[in-house]
């Protein structure tokens, strides 16, 4: 059985992806520093809040090894918004250049705010570029719930699984190997949300 | 591009879902948990619950509530009705909800929205402005504690003053029209889109769909709340937004 944690983070709602997971017949547990991930076979790390303050947060508990060790035993790994672009290699949020943990070759920078309101809030489409195990079943040119500043851009095309356009494109689903981020929250998306969800907590890492 | 939003309004009075009719003459339409469950099955967009309960306020009914909401809803929610300090808010949203909606603190301590804001992101701040036109006046007078107390401020003042203070999106409420079901005030609606940098949700007086469809394409609205169509008659989010595409509104796909 399927034995998914989630990384408990400083700010926001984690009650809401606990309750996607749980709706959709899985048994999530959250986890900490404090936590054996060894018995988990999937983890996911969502994230609301500044990129720095989130990555300062992370690494005063010690938590960027035992993610990366985590993502390097093929385990599948899930990044939800600013978890996603954590697993980026930076991001320049706030104007400081601030190191992410590297899993995917891609940083993070500012969406254009010429003519687009900042945040992107609300939903918006997303291009599916290429398969993958976790966007199964999912119909082309579908949206989901966005709430950001930042996006990602990818440093090899081969890791862009989705992309959204507001203001300029960026990468709106990132995937190499096991690990996998969403940059829209699929526990408010709804039921194509809900079907991400299931994929990633099925899926064996295996692309 | 983002899509255009049906929000419905659900309000809440001792624990069930009511609807008014000029702010007041409230009729029992069911419980919230079940109805946002329906909400959730039909895609609406977002979920707005707000406590309109005189004798309680306080957030404890709210955040009883949102926890069971949260467990079958998977969009964002929306929450009002007695907020009154930052503590308050951020004890919402830490319990499942995206979003507050503050309305009479707003008139009376910015640092709601301020501290609200600062923490979580100006998205998560809704300000209500609830209006009721006055013909001697000649203008909209604002009302505060559920339209019982009569503001002096000015609308597009009082945009200016919450935008500022960092509120993410204006909802503006009509009064006159709450449970009227005969159409927006669109003349509202445009005078705080023209005022607003953030986004516009219209509320009060959802009749049909061809009164969505009117305030959508005459003020470009990006948002329309909407309590007694979805109470009371048997319409509901799909079958709206299937007639609104049809007139052209861009709507999220499913």
């Amino acid at each position: 059985m399927e034995r998914v944690g989630i990384l408990r983070m400083p700010l926001g709602n984690l009650q809401s992806v606990w309750n996607a997971l749980h709706v959709s017949g899985f048994d999530p547990e959250y986890v900490d520093e404090q936590s054996d991930f060894d018995h988990l076979t999937h983890l996911i790390i969502p994230g609301v809040g500044h990129f720095k303050a989130v990555m300062d947060h992370l690494v005063s508990k010690g938590l960027p090894d035992k993610i990366t060790r985590f993502a390097q035993s093929g385990r599948p790994t899930l990044g939800i918004c600013v978890g996603m672009q954590l697993l980026g290699k930076s991001s320049n949020e706030g104007g400081v250049n601030s190191a992410g943990l590297g899993l995917v070759d891609a940083v993070v920078t500012r969406l254009p705010d010429d003519g687009q309101v900042l945040p992107h809030v609300g939903w918006s489409t997303v291009d599916l570029k290429r398969d993958h195990p976790v966007t199964q079943g999912l119909k082309q040119g579908r949206d989901y719930y966005f709430v950001h500043s930042y996006g990602m851009k990818a440093g090899s095309e081969d890791i862009v699984i989705g992309t959204t356009t507001y203001g300029s494109d960026f990468v709106s689903i990132v995937g190499k190997g096991n690990v996998v981020g969403f940059q829209f929250h699929p526990e408010k998306s709804q039921s194509n949300g809900l079907h991400l969800i299931t994929n990633f907590a099925l899926w064996d890492g295996q692309c | 591009m983002l899509k255009k939003r049906i929000i419905p309004i659900q309000l809440l009075n001792n624990g069930r879902l009511v609807k008014s009719i000029d702010f007041g003459n409230f009729r029992d339409v069911g419980d919230p948990v079940k109805s946002s469950s329906v909400y959730n099955s039909q895609y609406a967009d977002e979920l707005m619950l707000l406590n309109v309960s005189r004798e309680k306020r306080s957030i404890a009914d709210l955040l009883q509530i949102i926890v069971k909401i949260s467990e079958v809803s998977f969009m964002p929610l929306a929450i009002g009705g007695g907020i009154s300090s930052p503590d308050d808010a951020a004890l919402l949203i830490r319990n499942g909800a995206d979003k507050i909606v503050v309305n009479s603190v707003a008139y009376r301590d910015l640092n709601v929205i301020t501290e609200t804001s600062n923490r979580f992101g100006a998205q998560a701040v809704i300000v209500g402005i609830d209006v009721r036109w006055d013909a001697d006046l000649d203008d909209y007078r604002l009302y505060s504690r559920c339209g019982s107390a009569a503001e002096n401020v000015g609308l597009e003042q009082h945009i200016a003053r919450v935008v500022a203070a960092g509120a993410g999106e204006i909802m503006v409420q009509s009064i006159d029209r709450d449970g009227s079901m005969q159409g927006f005030d669109l003349d509202a609606i445009s005078r705080a889109m023209t005022a607003s940098p953030t986004p516009v949700i219209g509320a009060g007086g959802s009749g049909n769909y061809e009164s969505l469809k009117d305030a959508f394409i005459t003020t470009g609205v990006s948002a329309l709340a909407c309590g007694s169509l979805f109470n009371f008659s048997d319409s509901n989010p799909l079958r709206a937004k299937a007639y609104l595409s049809n007139h052209g509104l861009n709507f999220k796909k499913v």
